[in-house]
């Protein structure tokens, strides 16, 4: 199992640092908590698919904000998750038009083939199963969100496995890419 | 300036006067009630809806009504603008929904709540809600937490009104807690266990409208309708010094702000006038509070001592026991 | 087959790069515009076009580009509202992971016409593969000089970025949004002032939707009073409908505004009719929070004239018996969909999204869902039925932002037009808590 907890004094890479620092110019000086959002995005990347507090308070110091202002923004944006996660978080969407095509069985069966309950991690630590709201994918009913990634159309078992065995096979997540970047320079 | 028509009544304010104090110029009955807008507090307001009124005529200029109710405490007045608070009957129907929705969550615990006797949500479901409750489902509860030694936050009364997360932005330089969540769940907090501590912090009791946020060294000492509010001054070098001390015979059970007929805070008082100052030789006595002939402290006949009991007749049993156990007051010594 | 002015290259190849977009006559609303026109020549333009808000509340465009406040010295701003989350509706995703410049290009335009200096695209969180392309989109629109300073040499410079939100559905209301992009929770702020006057950072500011700004480069084009001549009265020019639910052919379709809704769902130019070849129960035709209605009243008006796909056709009858056109998320169900579970689901919904602010959506969200979970299950009694409507009715028009109102009209509706349906849940609790089972009876029309 791959240990998610976050080291005490987290740090960001230096790719992570350029691309901080690339957000925050998108914004007027005075107005550097507007990268708050996307700053997050990255620490989720970064350390394992959560945030922990020591990790929002990285984020607080990198945009000169208190660590509050961070903590109430964290836990009012559903991405975030703010205790230890799987190595793949599968977010299954439970909304009208989902659940019209089957959201229902879709997360039954995800919890049967992976031993996880909705909200918990399964043994062996490869998923976590989550239900969010509409992923705006309705018309490719039902859908799930691995990260960046849109699984639609999981109507048959087939689709199911195939996502699942794609996941399983993955040794890292995939790059991003300002960490491409990175690597290529 | 502006001339507008509150409930059949004409007051002229100052032009971007919210319709809420134009309204409070007038005064008495016709005001709406406000459990969140707070005067001192710059961004305050629009949340509870508790002060919704129906705009009848929007100005002079274009006398169309306004399509939906408007929170009077955002909603600045127009010249010819005609308002309908108590007048209307949906305002009235809207705001007994309002009284609904803030206790359907509310854990109705007033007989053990030190907030009991001054709270902003009783008077206000007292005054313009139903006496049953259509709600059977189980209701929100959170862990009591200690927010540092003196200030003990109690989230399940919490009708998130905002105010004690604008007092610590606007008077203290490093707030720590906010509204964590979302929806239903949000919460008053800290996130990670954190104290709040700075010289300001208790003003944060004093604007909660329910029994939400409360000092801990007035915890469960009294009922506050049995205590006897006197105005004080000292010298105080971090605030002006001017509080209220609430007095149960002879012993300073609590100290607070000053706060003006609608709840506010008129000057914000420091932590050591607060809680640290319990004897009466801290203090310079300057005579007894105003109260409210209406409130619940004011019921306890509370002007009793100051008069002479010998010429009320009939004097209700309780206070005369009150009077013999608490002998008059002397002021000023 | 009518016209596709938004989506007509969607399928060719490489269309997502600047050159293949440019090779089909990509970004010349910007040649035009910036060479030949004046700012308030473009708002003209849109004005005249009668473009209505596509996000869902149907204001008109021009109109609300012209209410811009315009003090010297101030920076303004325009900012895409991407934050597409209304159940069903999924149109954005596909027109701007698929034609990335086409929503650029309408920025540029629109910046343009409204003299903003730096624009955001606010796309919602779950979205990074998509502002993973818009970004790359924008890379090849700075290279080939179309961003920054001194675009084509017009003297005109203008910066564009994406910035994601974090998951809530709240953000698509655009004073939440403007938070959200200040980096603080979605609250949505009292108005006034609105955001025309006081917006991103309190300065002035419009706010878009994805598909209202890709409608102005073919306005700007070929004008505003062609774009008009297309649709039906004030429903003027194409709309993308996301197609979803029991369809045998779900999907976006760009339509003329004017189509009947019963072309709509069964010829197969577009739906291709129910699946499985079941009979349809009800649809629910602009996004989660308008009224549903049964398909009697889907397919044809109370007074028995074909309903259209237009602003007012959907809309005649009011919410006795019509409903709205919304985002254009057209959700329909076949004869076996429970409607008390998905009134309940849909309350659900509304309850996780609601920001908590105010009173009223708070509080009654939750009570709402927790009263229909309860009938769903076969635990509720008949005044549960008559409580949630009037609960909602406690909501309604009474909160901050109309998350209110979207909570509320799902479950009138669903009360109005399937009444028996839910009185059958709770006196036949056991048949009607059955896996899969079917409701008998019928709807009701008014």
């Amino acid at each position: 199992m791959e240990v998610t907890t976050a080291p005490a004094k987290p740090q960001f890479s230096a790719a992570a640092q350029a691309e901080i620092k690339r957000i925050i110019n998108q914004f007027p000086e005075d107005r550097k908590k507007s990268a708050l959002l996307p700053v997050l995005h990255i620490a989720q990347a970064e350390f394992g698919g959560w945030v922990s507090p020591e990790v929002q308070d990285l984020v607080a110091e990198s945009l000169d904000i208190k660590p509050i202002e961070v903590y109430e923004v964290s836990s009012f944006y559903t991405m975030f998750n703010l205790k230890p996660v799987g190595k793949h978080v599968l977010e299954i969407c439970r909304t009208g038009p989902c659940m019209l095509r089957g959201s229902d069985e879709l997360t039954e069966n995800l919890e049967r083939i992976t031993g996880a309950k909705v909200g918990e991690t399964s043994p062996d630590g490869m998923f976590t199963i989550k239900m969010v709201e509409c992923l705006a994918a309705c018309g490719f009913a039902p859908v799930v969100q691995v990260r960046e990634k849109y699984y639609e159309s999981l109507e048959t078992p087939e689709a199911v496995d195939t996502m699942l065995n794609e996941l399983r096979s993955m040794v890292h997540r995939p790059l991003l890419p300002w960490e491409e970047q990175k690597t290529k320079s | 300036m502006a001339k507008i028509t509150f409930d059949g009544i004409e007051v002229e304010v100052p032009d971007g006067t919210t319709i809420l104090n134009a309204a409070r110029t007038i005064g008495g009955g016709i005001v709406p009630p406000a459990m969140c807008y707070y005067t001192p507090l710059k961004g305050s307001g629009g949340k509870c809806r508790a002060c919704l009124v129906r705009v009848a005529a929007g100005s002079t200029k274009d006398p169309r009504p306004m399509p939906k109710l408007v929170a009077s405490c955002i909603t600045p007045v127009q010249d010819g603008m005609v308002v309908e608070n108590t007048t209307s009957e949906q305002v009235l129907n809207v705001r007994k929904g309002i009284v609904e929705m803030l206790l359907i969550n509310h854990p109705l615990d007033c007989p053990v709540c030190d907030q009991a006797g001054e709270c902003d949500l009783q008077n206000f479901a007292f005054e313009h809600g139903v006496s049953t409750t259509r709600y059977e489902e189980e209701r929100r509860t959170f862990e009591k937490i200690d927010i540092g030694p003196l200030i003990q936050l109690h989230m399940t009364r919490c009708i998130l009104c905002y105010r004690c997360v604008y007092t610590a932005d606007q008077l203290t330089p490093g707030r720590v807690h906010g509204v964590l969540g979302r929806g239903d769940a949000s919460e008053i907090g800290t996130y990670i266990e954190n104290i709040i501590d700075n010289d300001f912090s208790g003003n944060v009791i004093d604007v909660c409208p329910v029994g939400a946020l409360t000092d801990k060294t007035w915890r469960f000492k009294q009922r506050v309708w049995f205590t006897k509010p006197v105005n004080a001054h000292r010298d105080c070098p971090k605030c002006t010094g001017n509080v209220v001390l609430w007095y149960k015979g002879k012993d300073v059970l609590r100290v607070t702000a000053r706060k003006n007929e609608y709840g506010e805070v008129k000057e914000w008082i420091c932590n050591e006038c607060r809680f640290e100052k319990k004897e009466t030789a801290d203090w310079t006595l300057e005579g007894p509070a105003a109260i409210d002939r209406s409130s619940v402290i004011s019921a306890n006949h509370y002007e009793l001592p100051v008069v002479n009991p010998q010429i009320i007749a009939d004097l209700p049993e309780s206070s005369v026991r009150d009077l013999e156990q608490n002998p008059p007051l002397k002021l000023g010594n | 087959m009518g016209r596709k002015l938004l989506t007509e290259h969607i399928n060719v190849e490489g269309i997502d790069t600047f050159e293949v977009y440019r090779k089909h006559g990509g970004y010349r609303s910007v040649e035009k515009a910036l060479k030949t026109m004046t700012p308030d020549e473009v708002v003209e333009e849109v004005k005249k076009s009668g473009l209505r808000g596509r996000g869902g509340a149907g204001f008109p465009t021009g109109l609300k580009w012209s209410f811009l406040a315009k003090p010297e010295g101030v920076p303004r701003y325009l900012v895409c509202n991407a934050d597409e989350s209304e159940p069903g509706t999924f149109k954005d995703r596909q027109l701007m992971s698929k034609l990335p410049h086409l929503l650029i290009e309408g920025m540029i335009t629109g910046s343009y016409a409204l003299g903003a200096r730096t624009s955001y695209i606010y796309i919602r969180g779950e979205l990074l593969y998509v502002l993973r392309i818009l970004e790359k989109a924008i890379a090849e629109a700075y290279a080939a000089g179309f961003l920054g300073e001194n675009i084509l040499g017009s003297g005109y410079s203008l910066d564009l970025h994406v910035h994601p939100g974090g998951g809530a559905y709240i953000c698509g209301e655009e004073t939440a949004l403007l938070e959200s992009l200040e980096g603080k929770r979605g609250n949505p702020r009292n108005k006034p002032p609105f955001p025309a006057v006081q917006g991103l950072y309190a300065r002035p500011t419009v706010v878009n939707n994805v598909e209202s700004i890709a409608a102005v480069p073919v306005i700007v084009n070929e004008g505003g009073d062609e774009y008009a001549k297309i649709g039906i009265g004030k429903s003027t020019g194409t709309k993308l409908i996301s197609a979803c639910g029991h369809l045998n052919k779900p999907g976006i379709y760009e339509i003329e505004l004017g189509v009947p809704v019963e072309e709509f769902i069964y010829s197969d130019e577009y739906c291709g009719g129910i699946w499985k070849g079941r009979e349809l129960k009800a649809v629910v035709a602009g996004g989660s929070s308008v009224p549903i209605l049964p398909t009697e009243l889907i397919l044809k008006t109370a007074t028995g004239e074909p309903r259209l796909m237009t602003y007012e056709s959907l809309s005649d009858g009011g919410f006795v018996t019509g409903t709205m056109l919304g985002s254009g998320g057209f959700i329909a169900m076949d004869e076996t969909t429970c409607i008390v579970r998905n009134t309940w689901n849909f309350s659900r919904f509304y309850h996780h999204e609601s920001c908590g602010q105010c009173s009223p959506c708070r509080e009654g969200t939750g009570w709402l869902e927790k009263v229909l979970h309860r009938l769903e299950h076969g635990h509720g009694s008949l005044h549960d039925i008559d409580l949630i409507v009037s609960v909602a009715k406690q909501i309604e028009g009474n909160t901050i932002c109309p998350l209110g109102e979207a909570a509320a009209w799902p479950v009138a509706a669903a009360v109005r037009h399937f009444r028996d349906e839910f009185e059958w849940h709770v006196k036949h609790p056991q048949e009607a808590t059955r896996y899969g089972a079917v409701y008998p009876g019928k709807a009701v029309l008014a």
